[in-house]
Protein backbone atom coordinates (compact mmCIF):
# COMPACT_ATOMS: atom_id res chain seq x y z
CA UNK A 1 0.00 0.00 0.00
CA UNK A 2 2.66 2.43 1.25
CA UNK A 3 4.40 2.12 -2.46
CA UNK A 4 1.46 1.84 -4.29
CA UNK A 5 1.05 5.40 -2.32
CA UNK A 6 4.10 6.83 -3.15
CA UNK A 7 3.86 5.83 -6.97
CA UNK A 8 0.17 7.34 -7.21
CA UNK A 9 0.06 9.37 -10.56
CA UNK A 10 3.13 9.00 -11.36
CA UNK A 11 3.43 9.67 -15.29
CA UNK A 12 6.38 8.43 -17.19
CA UNK A 13 6.98 9.26 -21.16
CA UNK A 14 9.56 7.61 -23.06
CA UNK A 15 10.27 8.33 -26.35
CA UNK A 16 7.10 9.46 -27.63
CA UNK A 17 6.58 10.37 -31.14
CA UNK A 18 3.30 11.29 -33.19
CA UNK A 19 2.65 12.66 -36.54
CA UNK A 20 -0.18 13.70 -38.36
CA UNK A 21 -0.56 13.19 -42.16
CA UNK A 22 -1.22 16.47 -43.80
CA UNK A 23 -2.12 16.81 -47.87
CA UNK A 24 -0.06 13.54 -48.18
CA UNK A 25 2.65 14.55 -46.16
CA UNK A 26 3.80 13.46 -42.85
CA UNK A 27 3.94 16.23 -40.32
CA UNK A 28 5.13 15.90 -37.08
CA UNK A 29 3.93 17.37 -33.96
CA UNK A 30 6.10 14.93 -31.24
CA UNK A 31 9.54 13.99 -31.62
CA UNK A 32 10.76 11.83 -29.51
CA UNK A 33 9.64 13.21 -26.21
CA UNK A 34 10.94 11.91 -22.61
CA UNK A 35 9.99 13.32 -18.95
CA UNK A 36 8.54 12.12 -15.87
CA UNK A 37 5.55 13.83 -14.45
CA UNK A 38 6.37 13.43 -10.20
CA UNK A 39 3.12 12.33 -8.16
CA UNK A 40 1.03 14.81 -7.08
CA UNK A 41 2.46 18.08 -8.68
CA UNK A 42 0.96 20.77 -11.66
CA UNK A 43 2.79 20.29 -14.19
CA UNK A 44 1.80 22.55 -17.61
CA UNK A 45 2.45 22.46 -20.84
CA UNK A 46 3.06 25.73 -22.96
CA UNK A 47 4.20 26.18 -26.80
CA UNK A 48 3.22 27.90 -29.58
CA UNK A 49 0.37 26.99 -31.63
CA UNK A 50 1.31 23.71 -33.77
CA UNK A 51 3.56 22.44 -30.75
CA UNK A 52 1.98 19.33 -30.07
CA UNK A 53 0.45 20.29 -26.62
CA UNK A 54 -2.49 19.38 -27.03
CA UNK A 55 -1.79 16.21 -29.11
CA UNK A 56 0.36 15.36 -26.02
CA UNK A 57 -2.64 15.73 -23.86
CA UNK A 58 -4.79 13.97 -25.77
CA UNK A 59 -2.01 10.62 -26.18
CA UNK A 60 -2.03 11.01 -22.16
CA UNK A 61 -5.56 10.93 -21.83
CA UNK A 62 -5.42 7.43 -24.38
CA UNK A 63 -7.61 9.73 -26.59
CA UNK A 64 -5.16 9.76 -29.70
CA UNK A 65 -2.42 6.58 -30.38
CA UNK A 66 1.12 7.98 -30.32
CA UNK A 67 3.35 6.27 -33.27
CA UNK A 68 6.04 5.30 -31.78
CA UNK A 69 6.93 5.22 -27.63
CA UNK A 70 5.01 4.80 -24.34
CA UNK A 71 3.48 6.36 -21.38
CA UNK A 72 3.49 4.17 -18.46
CA UNK A 73 1.55 5.17 -15.12
CA UNK A 74 2.77 3.86 -12.23
CA UNK A 75 4.98 1.53 -13.83
CA UNK A 76 1.88 0.21 -16.17
CA UNK A 77 2.05 0.71 -19.88
CA UNK A 78 -1.83 2.87 -21.02
CA UNK A 79 -3.72 1.72 -23.49
CA UNK A 80 -6.61 4.17 -24.13
CA UNK A 81 -8.64 5.64 -22.02
CA UNK A 82 -8.76 4.46 -18.31
CA UNK A 83 -10.68 5.47 -15.33
CA UNK A 84 -7.73 6.88 -13.06
CA UNK A 85 -7.38 9.79 -15.50
CA UNK A 86 -10.35 12.55 -16.15
CA UNK A 87 -9.95 15.17 -19.03
CA UNK A 88 -11.31 18.30 -18.31
CA UNK A 89 -11.72 19.95 -22.38
CA UNK A 90 -11.86 23.45 -23.18
CA UNK A 91 -15.99 23.23 -23.86
CA UNK A 92 -17.45 21.86 -20.70
CA UNK A 93 -19.08 19.44 -22.67
CA UNK A 94 -21.84 19.03 -20.59
CA UNK A 95 -25.39 16.53 -21.21
CA UNK A 96 -28.10 19.02 -22.00
CA UNK A 97 -30.54 16.49 -21.31
CA UNK A 98 -29.29 16.20 -17.60
CA UNK A 99 -28.85 18.63 -14.43
CA UNK A 100 -26.05 20.10 -12.95
CA UNK A 101 -25.86 17.54 -10.35
CA UNK A 102 -26.65 14.21 -12.66
CA UNK A 103 -23.86 15.71 -15.18
CA UNK A 104 -21.44 15.91 -11.98
CA UNK A 105 -22.47 12.10 -11.18
CA UNK A 106 -22.32 11.40 -15.25
CA UNK A 107 -19.00 9.77 -14.46
CA UNK A 108 -19.74 8.28 -11.10
CA UNK A 109 -23.09 6.49 -12.86
CA UNK A 110 -20.73 4.90 -15.97
CA UNK A 111 -18.44 3.48 -13.67
CA UNK A 112 -21.37 1.49 -11.99
CA UNK A 113 -22.68 3.53 -9.30
CA UNK A 114 -26.65 3.91 -9.30
CA UNK A 115 -27.93 6.97 -10.07
CA UNK A 116 -29.05 7.81 -6.23
CA UNK A 117 -25.40 7.01 -4.90
CA UNK A 118 -23.90 9.03 -7.98
CA UNK A 119 -25.99 11.92 -6.82
CA UNK A 120 -24.92 11.82 -3.26
CA UNK A 121 -21.39 11.51 -4.03
CA UNK A 122 -21.62 14.21 -6.43
CA UNK A 123 -23.31 16.65 -4.08
CA UNK A 124 -19.90 17.31 -2.50
CA UNK A 125 -17.68 18.23 -5.76
CA UNK A 126 -21.19 20.55 -7.02
CA UNK A 127 -20.35 22.35 -3.41
CA UNK A 128 -16.65 22.27 -4.20
CA UNK A 129 -17.32 24.48 -7.26
CA UNK A 130 -19.72 26.67 -5.62
CA UNK A 131 -23.07 25.61 -7.53
CA UNK A 132 -25.43 24.26 -4.73
CA UNK A 133 -28.22 26.25 -5.80
CA UNK A 134 -27.91 25.44 -9.16
CA UNK A 135 -28.66 21.68 -8.36
CA UNK A 136 -31.02 21.31 -10.64
CA UNK A 137 -30.59 23.39 -13.42
CA UNK A 138 -29.79 22.45 -17.21
CA UNK A 139 -26.85 23.66 -18.86
CA UNK A 140 -28.49 26.03 -21.17
CA UNK A 141 -29.42 28.30 -18.14
CA UNK A 142 -25.58 28.31 -17.07
CA UNK A 143 -22.91 30.98 -17.90
CA UNK A 144 -19.76 29.36 -19.47
CA UNK A 145 -17.75 29.65 -16.26
CA UNK A 146 -20.36 27.96 -14.43
CA UNK A 147 -20.75 25.23 -17.49
CA UNK A 148 -16.84 24.74 -17.42
CA UNK A 149 -17.58 24.66 -13.61
CA UNK A 150 -19.75 21.76 -13.58
CA UNK A 151 -17.36 20.54 -16.17
CA UNK A 152 -14.70 20.24 -13.23
CA UNK A 153 -16.81 19.17 -10.87
CA UNK A 154 -17.93 15.57 -13.04
CA UNK A 155 -13.61 15.07 -12.91
CA UNK A 156 -12.99 15.28 -9.62
CA UNK A 157 -15.93 13.68 -8.72
CA UNK A 158 -14.40 10.22 -10.02
CA UNK A 159 -11.69 11.15 -7.69
CA UNK A 160 -8.64 10.57 -11.13
CA UNK A 161 -5.34 10.21 -10.04
CA UNK A 162 -4.22 12.50 -12.72
CA UNK A 163 -6.24 15.44 -14.25
CA UNK A 164 -5.78 16.20 -17.59
CA UNK A 165 -7.08 20.12 -18.70
CA UNK A 166 -7.09 20.82 -22.27
CA UNK A 167 -7.25 24.92 -22.25
CA UNK A 168 -9.87 24.45 -19.52
CA UNK A 169 -10.37 28.31 -19.32
CA UNK A 170 -9.56 29.28 -22.93
CA UNK A 171 -13.07 30.12 -23.56
CA UNK A 172 -13.92 32.24 -20.63
CA UNK A 173 -13.81 35.92 -20.35
CA UNK A 174 -10.64 37.87 -18.33
CA UNK A 175 -12.24 38.19 -14.92
CA UNK A 176 -14.08 34.72 -15.06
CA UNK A 177 -10.62 33.65 -16.20
CA UNK A 178 -8.61 35.03 -12.99
CA UNK A 179 -11.22 33.72 -10.39
CA UNK A 180 -11.54 30.59 -11.75
CA UNK A 181 -7.48 30.47 -11.58
CA UNK A 182 -7.64 31.21 -8.12
CA UNK A 183 -10.56 28.56 -7.65
CA UNK A 184 -8.44 25.82 -9.55
CA UNK A 185 -5.73 26.55 -7.40
CA UNK A 186 -7.49 26.28 -3.93
CA UNK A 187 -8.94 22.85 -5.47
CA UNK A 188 -5.52 21.55 -6.39
CA UNK A 189 -4.36 22.66 -2.95
CA UNK A 190 -6.90 20.29 -0.98
CA UNK A 191 -7.62 17.51 -3.63
CA UNK A 192 -4.81 14.79 -4.02
CA UNK A 193 -4.33 14.47 -7.78
CA UNK A 194 -1.48 14.82 -10.17
CA UNK A 195 -2.64 17.82 -12.73
CA UNK A 196 -1.46 18.31 -16.40
CA UNK A 197 -2.58 21.74 -17.97
CA UNK A 198 -2.49 22.62 -21.11
CA UNK A 199 -2.79 26.23 -21.72
CA UNK A 200 -1.25 29.19 -23.94
CA UNK A 201 -1.65 31.35 -21.00
CA UNK A 202 2.06 32.27 -19.91
CA UNK A 203 0.26 33.87 -16.52
CA UNK A 204 -1.68 31.40 -15.87
CA UNK A 205 0.96 28.51 -16.47
CA UNK A 206 3.04 29.92 -13.82
CA UNK A 207 0.13 31.30 -11.63
CA UNK A 208 -0.95 27.28 -11.36
CA UNK A 209 2.39 24.85 -12.23
CA UNK A 210 5.09 23.53 -10.40
CA UNK A 211 6.95 23.07 -13.28
CA UNK A 212 6.22 24.18 -17.08
CA UNK A 213 7.33 22.05 -20.15
CA UNK A 214 7.50 23.97 -22.76
CA UNK A 215 7.43 22.22 -26.23
CA UNK A 216 9.36 23.53 -28.76
CA UNK A 217 7.89 24.75 -32.50
CA UNK A 218 10.54 23.51 -34.75
CA UNK A 219 10.46 19.98 -34.18
CA UNK A 220 14.87 20.03 -34.10
CA UNK A 221 14.60 21.87 -30.84
CA UNK A 222 14.54 20.20 -27.13
CA UNK A 223 11.52 20.98 -25.31
CA UNK A 224 12.30 22.00 -22.00
CA UNK A 225 11.14 22.12 -17.95
CA UNK A 226 10.93 25.12 -16.02
CA UNK A 227 10.58 25.22 -11.79
CA UNK A 228 7.99 27.71 -10.70
CA UNK A 229 9.28 27.72 -7.07
CA UNK A 230 6.85 30.34 -5.38
CA UNK A 231 5.02 30.38 -2.07
CA UNK A 232 1.09 29.47 -2.76
CA UNK A 233 -0.88 31.43 -3.12
CA UNK A 234 0.67 33.62 -5.29
CA UNK A 235 0.56 36.73 -6.01
CA UNK A 236 0.74 38.08 -9.47
CA UNK A 237 2.50 41.21 -8.86
CA UNK A 238 5.72 40.18 -6.53
CA UNK A 239 8.52 40.34 -8.58
CA UNK A 240 9.85 36.55 -8.23
CA UNK A 241 6.66 35.90 -10.54
CA UNK A 242 7.25 38.86 -13.01
CA UNK A 243 10.73 37.33 -13.29
CA UNK A 244 9.60 34.01 -14.24
CA UNK A 245 7.06 35.31 -16.69
CA UNK A 246 9.53 37.40 -18.43
CA UNK A 247 12.20 34.22 -18.26
CA UNK A 248 9.14 32.67 -20.93
CA UNK A 249 8.58 35.39 -22.86
CA UNK A 250 12.34 35.51 -23.55
CA UNK A 251 12.45 32.16 -24.37
CA UNK A 252 9.31 32.93 -26.96
CA UNK A 253 11.33 35.33 -28.25
CA UNK A 254 8.93 37.65 -27.19
CA UNK A 255 10.97 40.50 -25.46
CA UNK B 1 -40.44 36.26 -18.48
CA UNK B 2 -37.32 38.04 -20.08
CA UNK B 3 -39.02 39.90 -22.97
CA UNK B 4 -41.64 41.95 -20.98
CA UNK B 5 -39.12 43.27 -18.08
CA UNK B 6 -36.83 43.90 -21.16
CA UNK B 7 -39.59 46.72 -22.16
CA UNK B 8 -40.07 50.12 -21.37
CA UNK B 9 -42.08 51.11 -18.59
CA UNK B 10 -44.28 52.92 -20.75
CA UNK B 11 -44.98 50.01 -23.37
CA UNK B 12 -45.01 47.66 -20.21
CA UNK B 13 -47.83 49.72 -18.63
CA UNK B 14 -49.54 50.10 -21.87
CA UNK B 15 -49.35 46.67 -23.36
CA UNK B 16 -49.73 44.18 -20.48
CA UNK B 17 -51.18 45.83 -17.15
CA UNK B 18 -52.94 42.60 -16.35
CA UNK B 19 -49.75 40.62 -15.86
CA UNK B 20 -47.46 43.01 -13.81
CA UNK B 21 -50.05 44.87 -11.16
CA UNK B 22 -53.68 44.71 -10.30
CA UNK B 23 -56.04 46.61 -12.89
CA UNK B 24 -57.80 49.73 -12.21
CA UNK B 25 -60.12 50.06 -14.70
CA UNK B 26 -61.78 46.53 -16.20
CA UNK B 27 -60.86 47.83 -20.15
CA UNK B 28 -57.23 47.65 -19.68
CA UNK B 29 -57.41 44.48 -18.17
CA UNK B 30 -59.51 42.97 -20.84
CA UNK B 31 -57.14 44.08 -23.61
CA UNK B 32 -54.29 42.97 -21.94
CA UNK B 33 -55.67 39.77 -21.59
CA UNK B 34 -57.41 39.72 -25.29
CA UNK B 35 -54.56 41.15 -27.20
CA UNK B 36 -52.27 37.41 -26.91
CA UNK B 37 -55.66 35.70 -28.25
CA UNK B 38 -56.47 38.16 -30.51
CA UNK B 39 -52.86 38.31 -32.17
CA UNK B 40 -52.59 34.60 -32.14
CA UNK B 41 -56.40 33.41 -32.99
CA UNK B 42 -57.93 36.75 -34.57
CA UNK B 43 -57.28 35.70 -38.71
CA UNK B 44 -58.67 32.17 -38.35
CA UNK B 45 -61.57 33.65 -36.56
CA UNK B 46 -61.66 36.47 -39.42
CA UNK B 47 -61.68 33.52 -42.10
CA UNK B 48 -64.21 31.52 -40.51
CA UNK B 49 -66.87 34.85 -40.16
CA UNK B 50 -66.16 35.54 -43.39
CA UNK B 51 -67.06 31.97 -44.07
CA UNK B 52 -70.35 32.33 -42.65
CA UNK B 53 -71.31 35.82 -43.98
CA UNK B 54 -70.11 35.45 -47.63
CA UNK B 55 -72.27 31.94 -47.97
CA UNK B 56 -75.10 33.60 -46.35
CA UNK B 57 -75.27 36.30 -48.13
CA UNK B 58 -74.80 34.51 -51.17
CA UNK B 59 -71.63 36.65 -52.41
CA UNK B 60 -70.16 33.05 -53.11
CA UNK B 61 -72.30 30.09 -54.27
CA UNK B 62 -73.91 28.74 -50.76
CA UNK B 63 -74.55 24.97 -52.47
CA UNK B 64 -70.49 24.96 -53.18
CA UNK B 65 -70.01 26.52 -50.14
CA UNK B 66 -72.43 26.00 -47.46
CA UNK B 67 -72.84 28.27 -44.36
CA UNK B 68 -70.70 26.99 -41.32
CA UNK B 69 -73.80 26.28 -39.22
CA UNK B 70 -74.82 23.70 -41.79
CA UNK B 71 -71.46 22.21 -41.57
CA UNK B 72 -70.97 21.80 -38.10
CA UNK B 73 -74.99 20.97 -37.65
CA UNK B 74 -73.92 17.86 -40.32
CA UNK B 75 -71.11 17.22 -38.45
CA UNK B 76 -73.11 17.37 -35.22
CA UNK B 77 -75.86 15.12 -36.57
CA UNK B 78 -73.40 12.34 -38.49
CA UNK B 79 -71.37 11.81 -34.50
CA UNK B 80 -75.07 11.62 -32.88
CA UNK B 81 -76.38 9.58 -34.86
CA UNK B 82 -73.39 6.92 -34.66
CA UNK B 83 -73.12 7.31 -38.98
CA UNK B 84 -69.42 9.19 -38.61
CA UNK B 85 -68.21 6.88 -35.80
CA UNK B 86 -67.97 3.67 -37.28
CA UNK B 87 -65.96 6.00 -40.43
CA UNK B 88 -63.58 7.56 -37.68
CA UNK B 89 -62.56 4.23 -36.44
CA UNK B 90 -62.12 2.60 -39.36
CA UNK B 91 -60.02 5.62 -40.42
CA UNK B 92 -58.13 5.88 -37.31
CA UNK B 93 -57.30 2.12 -37.18
CA UNK B 94 -55.87 2.60 -40.86
CA UNK B 95 -53.51 5.51 -39.91
CA UNK B 96 -52.89 4.47 -36.43
CA UNK B 97 -51.51 0.69 -37.23
CA UNK B 98 -50.05 2.13 -40.07
CA UNK B 99 -48.14 4.76 -38.07
CA UNK B 100 -47.91 2.50 -35.31
CA UNK B 101 -46.00 -0.01 -37.82
CA UNK B 102 -43.83 2.79 -39.04
CA UNK B 103 -42.54 3.79 -35.76
CA UNK B 104 -41.59 0.04 -34.53
CA UNK B 105 -39.37 -0.17 -37.79
CA UNK B 106 -38.27 3.39 -38.24
CA UNK B 107 -36.92 4.31 -34.83
CA UNK B 108 -34.89 1.43 -33.97
CA UNK B 109 -34.11 0.99 -37.84
CA UNK B 110 -33.07 4.86 -37.80
CA UNK B 111 -31.28 4.16 -34.56
CA UNK B 112 -29.11 1.58 -36.49
CA UNK B 113 -28.24 2.61 -39.56
CA UNK B 114 -27.59 6.23 -38.04
CA UNK B 115 -24.81 4.53 -35.63
CA UNK B 116 -23.09 2.75 -38.35
CA UNK B 117 -21.57 4.61 -41.13
CA UNK B 118 -21.12 1.90 -43.81
CA UNK B 119 -24.77 0.71 -43.69
CA UNK B 120 -25.89 4.12 -43.56
CA UNK B 121 -23.70 5.33 -46.72
CA UNK B 122 -24.68 2.03 -48.75
CA UNK B 123 -28.50 2.20 -47.65
CA UNK B 124 -28.89 6.16 -48.54
CA UNK B 125 -28.93 5.92 -52.11
CA UNK B 126 -31.54 3.59 -52.18
CA UNK B 127 -33.59 5.34 -49.49
CA UNK B 128 -34.00 8.67 -51.58
CA UNK B 129 -34.76 6.77 -54.33
CA UNK B 130 -38.03 5.16 -52.34
CA UNK B 131 -38.67 8.76 -50.61
CA UNK B 132 -38.36 10.44 -53.98
CA UNK B 133 -41.03 7.95 -55.03
CA UNK B 134 -44.72 8.74 -54.15
CA UNK B 135 -46.35 6.61 -51.82
CA UNK B 136 -49.65 7.36 -54.38
CA UNK B 137 -47.64 6.46 -57.51
CA UNK B 138 -47.16 3.31 -55.84
CA UNK B 139 -50.63 2.81 -54.43
CA UNK B 140 -51.76 0.69 -57.64
CA UNK B 141 -48.34 -1.74 -57.16
CA UNK B 142 -49.41 -2.32 -53.34
CA UNK B 143 -52.91 -3.22 -54.62
CA UNK B 144 -51.72 -5.58 -56.89
CA UNK B 145 -49.63 -7.32 -54.38
CA UNK B 146 -51.67 -7.09 -51.57
CA UNK B 147 -55.31 -6.80 -53.20
CA UNK B 148 -57.53 -4.13 -52.75
CA UNK B 149 -58.65 -5.06 -48.98
CA UNK B 150 -57.26 -3.46 -45.77
CA UNK B 151 -53.86 -4.90 -46.14
CA UNK B 152 -52.73 -2.40 -49.56
CA UNK B 153 -54.43 0.83 -47.59
CA UNK B 154 -52.43 0.28 -44.33
CA UNK B 155 -49.47 -0.75 -46.07
CA UNK B 156 -49.48 2.34 -48.41
CA UNK B 157 -49.82 4.73 -45.28
CA UNK B 158 -46.90 2.88 -43.36
CA UNK B 159 -44.63 3.29 -46.78
CA UNK B 160 -45.16 7.07 -46.97
CA UNK B 161 -44.91 7.84 -42.97
CA UNK B 162 -41.79 5.48 -42.47
CA UNK B 163 -39.38 7.62 -44.79
CA UNK B 164 -39.60 11.04 -43.01
CA UNK B 165 -40.06 9.19 -39.60
CA UNK B 166 -36.38 7.03 -40.34
CA UNK B 167 -34.65 9.84 -41.98
CA UNK B 168 -35.33 12.14 -39.45
CA UNK B 169 -33.86 9.68 -36.90
CA UNK B 170 -30.93 8.40 -38.95
CA UNK B 171 -30.30 12.71 -39.03
CA UNK B 172 -30.63 12.88 -35.37
CA UNK B 173 -28.22 10.16 -34.49
CA UNK B 174 -25.84 11.83 -37.24
CA UNK B 175 -25.79 14.55 -35.50
CA UNK B 176 -24.79 13.62 -32.29
CA UNK B 177 -22.04 15.70 -30.87
CA UNK B 178 -18.88 13.54 -31.25
CA UNK B 179 -16.89 15.90 -28.28
CA UNK B 180 -20.18 14.40 -26.27
CA UNK B 181 -19.76 10.48 -27.17
CA UNK B 182 -15.10 11.18 -26.55
CA UNK B 183 -16.18 13.00 -23.29
CA UNK B 184 -17.97 9.94 -22.07
CA UNK B 185 -14.97 7.95 -22.97
CA UNK B 186 -12.76 9.20 -20.93
CA UNK B 187 -15.04 8.03 -17.77
CA UNK B 188 -15.17 4.82 -19.14
CA UNK B 189 -17.90 4.13 -21.00
CA UNK B 190 -18.79 1.60 -23.65
CA UNK B 191 -20.65 0.94 -27.06
CA UNK B 192 -23.75 0.42 -25.06
CA UNK B 193 -23.41 3.24 -22.71
CA UNK B 194 -23.37 5.45 -24.94
CA UNK B 195 -25.69 4.96 -27.10
CA UNK B 196 -28.12 4.43 -24.04
CA UNK B 197 -26.96 8.16 -22.03
CA UNK B 198 -25.42 9.72 -25.16
CA UNK B 199 -26.58 8.86 -28.82
CA UNK B 200 -30.60 8.21 -27.95
CA UNK B 201 -31.68 11.30 -25.68
CA UNK B 202 -29.63 13.83 -28.50
CA UNK B 203 -32.25 11.82 -31.01
CA UNK B 204 -35.04 12.82 -29.09
CA UNK B 205 -35.74 16.73 -30.74
CA UNK B 206 -35.00 15.04 -33.44
CA UNK B 207 -37.24 12.06 -33.78
CA UNK B 208 -40.17 14.02 -32.52
CA UNK B 209 -39.85 16.38 -35.70
CA UNK B 210 -40.00 12.76 -37.64
CA UNK B 211 -43.02 11.81 -35.76
CA UNK B 212 -45.10 14.78 -36.16
CA UNK B 213 -44.50 15.00 -39.83
CA UNK B 214 -45.13 10.94 -40.26
CA UNK B 215 -48.38 11.93 -37.68
CA UNK B 216 -49.61 14.37 -40.74
CA UNK B 217 -49.06 12.28 -43.56
CA UNK B 218 -50.18 9.28 -42.21
CA UNK B 219 -54.06 11.45 -42.30
CA UNK B 220 -53.12 12.81 -45.06
CA UNK B 221 -53.01 9.24 -46.90
CA UNK B 222 -55.47 7.85 -45.42
CA UNK B 223 -57.57 10.13 -47.68
CA UNK B 224 -56.41 8.83 -50.80
CA UNK B 225 -56.16 5.22 -49.37
CA UNK B 226 -59.84 5.46 -48.79
CA UNK B 227 -60.52 7.09 -52.30
CA UNK B 228 -60.50 3.68 -53.94
CA UNK B 229 -61.81 0.65 -52.94
CA UNK B 230 -63.51 1.37 -49.30
CA UNK B 231 -67.10 1.62 -48.62
CA UNK B 232 -66.00 2.93 -44.61
CA UNK B 233 -63.86 5.89 -43.56
CA UNK B 234 -63.66 9.64 -43.46
CA UNK B 235 -61.96 9.95 -46.51
CA UNK B 236 -64.42 7.53 -47.96
CA UNK B 237 -67.24 9.95 -46.83
CA UNK B 238 -65.70 12.70 -48.28
CA UNK B 239 -66.12 11.13 -51.76
CA UNK B 240 -68.94 9.60 -50.85
CA UNK B 241 -70.57 13.00 -50.08
CA UNK B 242 -69.40 14.78 -52.89
CA UNK B 243 -70.86 12.10 -54.96
CA UNK B 244 -74.19 12.46 -53.48
CA UNK B 245 -73.69 16.20 -53.63
CA UNK B 246 -74.00 16.16 -49.44
CA UNK B 247 -71.91 19.05 -49.63
CA UNK B 248 -72.31 20.14 -45.68
CA UNK B 249 -71.64 16.26 -44.96
CA UNK B 250 -68.66 16.57 -47.55
CA UNK B 251 -67.54 19.77 -45.72
CA UNK B 252 -67.84 18.09 -42.28
CA UNK B 253 -65.78 15.32 -42.72
CA UNK B 254 -62.81 17.50 -44.34
CA UNK B 255 -63.14 19.29 -40.82
CA UNK B 256 -62.99 16.28 -39.25
CA UNK B 257 -60.06 15.09 -40.63
CA UNK B 258 -58.28 18.76 -39.50
CA UNK B 259 -59.16 18.03 -36.51
CA UNK B 260 -57.95 14.87 -36.03
CA UNK B 261 -54.39 16.17 -37.95
CA UNK B 262 -54.59 18.45 -34.58
CA UNK B 263 -55.24 16.76 -32.14
CA UNK B 264 -52.27 13.83 -33.46
CA UNK B 265 -50.23 17.01 -33.08
CA UNK B 266 -51.28 18.46 -29.95
CA UNK B 267 -50.23 14.87 -28.57
CA UNK B 268 -47.04 14.76 -29.58
CA UNK B 269 -46.28 18.14 -29.12
CA UNK B 270 -47.30 17.48 -25.23
CA UNK B 271 -44.77 13.93 -25.72
CA UNK B 272 -42.16 16.15 -26.56
CA UNK B 273 -42.28 18.77 -23.87
CA UNK B 274 -42.64 16.44 -21.80
CA UNK B 275 -39.42 14.27 -22.73
CA UNK B 276 -37.53 16.98 -23.88
CA UNK B 277 -37.48 19.51 -21.10
CA UNK B 278 -34.11 20.40 -21.03
CA UNK B 279 -34.24 21.89 -24.59
CA UNK B 280 -36.71 24.60 -24.26
CA UNK B 281 -34.92 27.73 -23.28
CA UNK B 282 -37.43 28.84 -20.47
CA UNK B 283 -38.02 25.22 -18.94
Amino acid sequence: MSIAHAVRGEVTIRHLSKSFVLNGKPLPVLRDLNFKIRPGESLAIVGASGSGKTTLLRVLAGLEEADSGEVLIEGKVIRGVGTERAVIFQEPRLLPWLTVIDNVGFGLETQGLSREEARTRARRYVQLVGLQSFENAYPRQLSGGMAQRVGIARALAVQPEILLLDEPLGALDAMTKISMQQELARIWRDEDVTTVLVTHDLEEAIYLADRILILPKDKGGEPRLIEIDLPRPRDRSTPAFVRHREELLNLFGLH
Amino acid sequence: MSFETLNSPLATSFDLPGRNRRPSTLGPWIAGRLGPLVSRYGLIVGFLVLWQISSKLGWVNPTIFPPLDLIIAALWEGISSGALLDDIAISLQRSGLAFASAVAIGIPLGLFMGQIRAVEQALDPLLQFFRQTSALALYPVFILLLGLGEASKVFVIFWATLFPLLLATIGGVKEVDTKLIEMARTYGAGPVTIFRRIVLPASVPAIFVGLRLSATTALLLLIAAEMIGANKGIGFQVMNAQYNFQVPLMFAAILLLALLGLAANAVLVLLQRKLCRWSQINA
